[in-house]
């Protein structure tokens, strides 16, 4: 028996143009909370997925209790007792609370085959119960709240007497209270013996409850300290790779007149009462927790899902937005969080995708100029310098961060003065997102307004003139570039005291 | 940023040009003539050719529309009752004192209006699918058709208008030049309009593309409107071979639609296919029955070749073989 | 431990917790699951619906609920729900089929010519070999689906037209009519056992047995799992191709069954029997709550569904309603059906956001 209950050596995975986990290690001992921590794209997800049985690693070997094992699928994985909560739940929304506990490991009687339900229904409640939730097992997945999802995928972990659990970013998508609330569970979990691996953006979580904390850093392994051995800055260090400030080329642009303004902005059950303003040449951050409802504000004005409430005013004049289209004639354009889904046809090539926005310019009376078409798109893929042979590659051959300049290059096509940029940088590598911030910089030395959303502190420090932080749907606090630091900005999202109003308004003045 | 060039040329492949669908159905389409040849010796006939062209033509301008309704990822199972109902449409007014032109300036807007009703349904309730939508709507419309005119046979139309589907011009079918006259602008449509982009856009990704600032719904609408148009001229046609109407004409005519298109390439998944290999589908599929039709095979042996061409056109792609192949 | 100190977040947060976490637990208690009320009242009030449109019915034409009317609708109703049982697993996991109507001919004309080849084959038989041919045909189907993958509304599409030509093919384009059947035959749905005809009986055992699978075994809540999410029946082990295949399979074989029991109901077999029923049976499918996003769907829901669907085609001819006009209504029961359906599951939706209170 040896002393880890887990143990990864050596771990690689490739896929198609992407190398995402590069000979990496990871050991764990039993009763332990192990903070697994890095950059979006760092590898942690694909790890898990290794651990879980869902990817097949290409190389590298793995221990549970000493032994070799190797998954072929998730069931060998949970048949091990590892189970994992994701950071998107993962239910059957039709069905209830019971079934999504016991699916794939459901009590059935001897002989006749038949589901216990009565004994199914009793243990989920007893389960529940346990964990502290207040619904009953027999209610339907699809009308409990996120935080009530994921308190039954804990359910259903616990439900296999998992050893190992595995929760995804748990506390992303939870107001403070309830991740407070998790906390609590997963001590629990820990003094009953189980290991659990948390994986966080969040410093909090991590010295909260983590004892050892492991660092991925571009898919590779970087290393595993004890968490009150760690500085934090040695911590960021170690995750970015680089002193904060060197990856910012610092650029001075002229910040103009005032190009947008929000105004009491809200739609029912997403966000409200979300007001600032944003001038030329600006950077404004956007920031908060995932789930604060920072997406759904860039959408409404944007046009996607158009707010219930609120004006907007584009150079001064109060502006409807119902789609799209719309936003881009007034100039304001948007590059999507989730390139692959929402700013690319991966199937086209990148001339075709970089043009999509803007056929109208290329065309005369309906009729695309093929020519004139090509050259344009050429032209732009230059400028933003995409890697690529010709404008015929397919946007699917390219890196993540080569996708995310031809998104760019789309923007660049039509004529902008507001760019929304929902995490530029999300799934790129570091060479690529140096790129990115220079662009970023350029652009806004170019008079182009910025409304930056980000996730990562570093980035929205280095390059913002203002952030605003939103916290549950609200805009918490706006802080300056001397106020912003990485504690008064995690402060702000996550504080449960009434945001000041004077200080919320103060910034439109 | 350091400069970089990128080409705007494409590299001439000539196993690309070769590996491309539309070549495999040219091939296919000589294989079936030279089967027919030898299958009847009245097969390889100018005026019979021409005139088994003028029989199967009318559901070729539904196949036009319905490339663009697959290649968006939709479906429309109603177009052979749309044919219906504005036929019926059609012939009832004309049989209450409406003159001739005007009664049937009305079916093609009925049908037009048929298929704005469904495009209309179909961006409202996202949660439905084309499938569900249209399913109900091929029950409704040929309800309406019965409901007019019962289970009778309505006709007795003024005689020029057996011209449409009956008559030359400079010894070619009328029925023929109308179509490619609008093969041409359907084909044209897709493949060099931005409008015909943005189908393609949407079929792919229609979040990308709304993102992108298209107008998914309209556009979607749209489509299905010139769906509905276009079974309404179907339907002047066919009325016109016919000299009368009935409520149950054109039934089926969805499958036979649909297999053209998705032989023709166009990939049920959305986003793939082409115009040329529809329309090279529809002369494939109506020599061949013309040609087993010359040999006495049933209709009904007919229905079972037809099913499984469709199966087929639909695995093919699935195939190591097929996947190769350029759509 | 010198970077406690640079975040003194998560002790401040620990104060906080306790009283919101007492406020949070009182506010969620009262909650019940909107969506199961709407479920339960969406059948209490087709029963009402049953209801009030019988007595309608009855005030204008008195012979509407005489006994022999009602078993006339009884046993109508009993083949259109076999369908829909069948019918239902498919959509659940958001497919559809569109060839039962021919697989129905198909098997009901092979055990017709069995039958009229060997009257004095015991009728089981007949039965048997209905079934089993609309298995297979459901099998292939299933293999369609599931293994090659392609669109239910395609693969069915396809083979319907196969399937309809195969049945013209067996027959030679000729009728199997009652005087070529031996009473033996006719006698499987017309006979009774205890005094209630053999459909009935028959369609209730198909409801019970449904009923234990879809809600007492694993395969059957496997069904609902993945339609409700097919990604996540993936991961969870699910093998989500077995029981595509398992439903089409289903489908097929009861589709056989129904065209054994439609063919000795109406003593003829024809090459275009039950042309379009497939309608009918989705119609009553839809009608019932199931959803066509797949996911959900109760064998309750579907058997009110037929019955009132069984009924409206009995009590239209009665009240003086035009046969020409059933299409049109059969048509816009399933779009006002969907639509309502779809609508309700926004109402729910919007419900579950207006309690997050942002």
């Amino acid at each position: 028996m040896s002393e880890y209950i887990l143990e990864l050596k050596g771990i690689t995975k490739t896929f198609p143009g992407v190398k995402a986990l590069d000979d990496v290690y990871f050991k764990l001992k039993p009763g332990e909370i192990h903070a697994l921590m890095g950059e979006n794209g760092a590898g942690k997800s694909t790890f898990i997925k290794v651990i879980t049985g869902v990817h097949a690693p290409d190389g590298g070997e793995m221990f549970l209790g000493g032994e070799k094992v190797r998954f072929r699928d998730p069931t060998d994985a949970q048949k091990a007792g590892i189970a994992a909560i994701y950071q998107h739940v993962t239910c059957y929304p039709d069905l209830s609370v019971t079934e999504n506990i016991f699916m794939g490991h459901e009590r059935v009687a001897k002989g006749t085959k038949r589901l216990l339900w009565r004994e199914m229904h009793e243990e989920a409640g007893k389960l529940l119960r346990e964990l502290g939730a207040s619904f009953s097992p027999k209610t339907q997945m699809g009308a409990l709240s996120v935080a009530e999802q994921q308190i039954v995928e804990i359910a259903k972990a616990l439900s296999v007497q998992a050893k190992i659990i595995i929760m995804d970013e748990p506390t992303a998508a939870l107001t403070n209270s309830e991740s407070e609330e998790l906390y609590r569970i997963a001590e629990r979990l820990r003094d009953q013996g189980t290991s659990i691996i948390f994986i966080s953006h969040r410093f909090e979580d991590m010295y909260r409850l983590a004892s050892q904390v492991t660092v991925f850093r571009d898919s590779r392994y970087i290393g595993t300290w004890q968490v009150n051995e760690i500085s934090n800055a040695d911590l960021i260090v170690a995750m970015v790779g680089r002193e904060i400030a060197q990856l910012f080329p610092k650029k001075e642009a002229k910040i103009g007149e005032e190009v947008l303004r929000v105004e009491g902005l809200g739609r029912t059950g997403y966000f409200a009462d979300v007001s600032f303003s944003l001038r030329k040449g600006e950077i404004l951050g956007l920031t908060g927790l995932v789930g604060a409802g920072r997406t759904e504000v860039c959408q409404a004005i944007f046009g996607v899902a158009p707010p219930d409430k609120g004006r907007i005013l584009y150079q001064g004049r109060e502006i409807a937005i119902r789609d799209p289209l719309q936003a881009m004639k007034r100039g304001i354009g948007y590059l999507p969080e989730d390139r692959q889904k929402q700013g690319l046809v991966l199937q086209w090539e990148i001339g075709r995708n970089i043009t999509l926005s803007s056929l109208e310019k290329l065309s005369s009376r309906g009729t695309i100029r093929t020519r004139k078409e090509r050259e344009f798109a050429k032209r732009l893929a230059e400028k933003v310098g995409v890697k690529a042979r010709s404008v015929f590659d397919l946007a699917s051959s390219l890196s993540g961060g080569n996708q995310q300049k031809v998104v760019f290059a789309k923007l660049l096509t039509a004529d902008l003065d507001v760019l929304i940029l929902d995490e530029p940088t999300k799934g790129v590598d570091v060479g690529a997102k140096s790129a990115i911030y220079e662009i970023i910089g350029e652009l806004a030395c170019a008079g182009y307004g910025i409304l930056l959303v980000s996730s990562e502190m570093p980035e929205i420090i280095g390059l913002c003139d203002r952030v605003a932080v939103m916290r549950e749907g609200r805009i918490a606090a706006f802080l300056d570039r001397r106020e912003m630091t990485q504690e008064a900005i995690l402060r702000a999202s996550m504080a449960d005291e009434a945001p000041n109003d004077a200080q919320r308004r103060g910034e439109l003045a | 940023m350091e400069p970089r060039v990128i080409a705007d040329r494409r590299e001439f492949s000539l196993r690309g040009f070769f590996l491309q669908w539309e070549w495999m159905l040219v091939v296919l389409f000589v294989a079936i003539n030279v089967m027919n040849v030898n299958l009847s010796e009245f097969y390889w006939d100018f005026d019979n050719l021409r005139d088994a062209t003028m029989g199967f033509l009318d559901k070729a301008f539904i196949v036009l529309p319905m490339v663009f309704i697959i290649i968006l990822g939709d479906i429309d199972i109603s177009v052979g009752s749309i044919v219906a109902l504005s036929s019926v449409i059609m012939a009832d007014l004309y049989n209450h004192g409406v003159p001739m032109p005007l009664a049937m300036a009305i079916c093609l807007a009925v049908g037009a209006l048929c298929g704005y009703i469904n495009g209309l349904l179909i961006v409202k309730f996202k949660e439905l699918s084309a499938v569900i939508v249209t399913l109900s709507t091929m029950i409704i419309y040929r309800g309406v058709a019965y409901i007019l005119l019962k289970d009778q046979a309505a006709g007795k139309f003024p005689e020029w208008f057996g011209f449409l589907g009956w008559d030359y011009v400079a010894g070619v079918p009328f029925i023929l030049i109308v179509f490619a006259v609008f093969a041409v602008a359907f084909g044209y449509l897709l493949h060099r309009t931005t409008f015909g982009r943005r189908v393609y856009a949407m079929g792919s990704n229609p979040t990308a593309s709304r993102f992108s600032g298209v107008r998914t719904d309209r556009i979607k609408i749209v489509v299905f409107t010139l769906a509905g148009l276009m079974a309404a001229v179907a339907a002047l046609f066919l009325t016109s071979r016919m000299g009368s109407t009935r409520p149950n004409i054109a039934a089926g005519y969805e499958l036979d639609v649909i297999a053209m298109v998705v032989l023709g390439g166009v990939s049920t998944a959305g986003g793939k296919g082409r115009m040329a290999g529809a329309i090279l589908a529809v002369f494939l599929i109506g020599y061949l029955r013309y040609g087993l039709g010359l040999v006495n095979v049933s209709a009904q042996t007919m229905l079972v070749i037809i099913g499984l061409l469709l199966i087929f056109a639909v695995m093919i792609p699935k195939l190591r073989l097929g996947r190769a192949i350029r759509r | 431990m010198k970077n406690r100190g640079r975040i003194a977040l998560a002790s401040e947060t620990a104060e906080t917790a306790e009283t919101v976490a007492a406020g949070g637990a009182s506010a969620a208690a009262p909650k019940r699951s909107a969506s199961a009320n709407i479920a339960k009242f969406r059948e209490l009030g087709l029963l009402a619906f049953i209801v009030l449109l019988s007595a309608g019915v009855q005030l204008r034409n008195p012979s509407f609920l005489t006994w022999e009317n009602i078993n006339d609708i009884a046993t109508n109703t009993a083949i259109l729900s076999i369908l829909a049982v069948g019918m239902m697993l498919v959509i659940v996991t958001r497919g559809i089929d569109l060839s039962i109507g021919a697989t129905l001919a198909l098997s009901g004309m092979i055990a017709a010519l069995t039958v009229k080849q060997y009257p004095g084959a015991n009728p089981a038989l007949a039965l048997l070999i209905g079934v089993g041919i609309g298995l297979a045909c459901g099998a292939v189907l299933g293999f369609l689906v599931s293994k090659v993958r392609i669109l239910p509304i395609i693969a069915t599409l396809g083979m319907m037209n196969v399937f309809r030509g195969l049945t013209f093919e067996a027959s030679g384009g000729k009728w199997v009519s009652a005087h070529q059947m031996p009473d033996s035959f006719k006698a499987i749905a017309t006979g009774k056992l205890l005094g209630v005809n053999h459909l009935i009986l028959i369609a209730v055992v198909i409801y019970l047995v449904a009923y234990f699978f879809v809600n007492h075994t694993r395969t059957g809540r496997q069904v609902y799992a993945v339609g409700s999410n097919p990604e996540s029946a993936a991961i969870s082990g699910i093998r989500t191709g077995r029981i595509l295949g398992l439903v089409y399979t289903v489908m097929g074989g009861l589709s056989g069954l129904a065209g054994v029991l439609w063919v000795s109901k109406f003593a003829s077999a024809q090459g275009d029997t039950a042309s379009g029923y497939e309608l009918s049976v989705i119609a009553a499918c839809v009608l019932g709550g199931v959803s066509i996003a797949g996911g959900s769907g109760k064998i309750s829901g579907i058997v009110l569904g037929s019955v009132l669907l069984g009924i409206l085609n009995n009590a239209l001819p009665m009240i003086d309603v035009s046969p020409f006009w059933q299409n049109w209504i059969q048509g816009m029961i399933i779009l006002v059906a969907v639509l309502v359906n779809a609508l309700v599951k926004r109402g729910i939706d919007r419900n579950h956001l207006m309690r997050r209170r942002i």
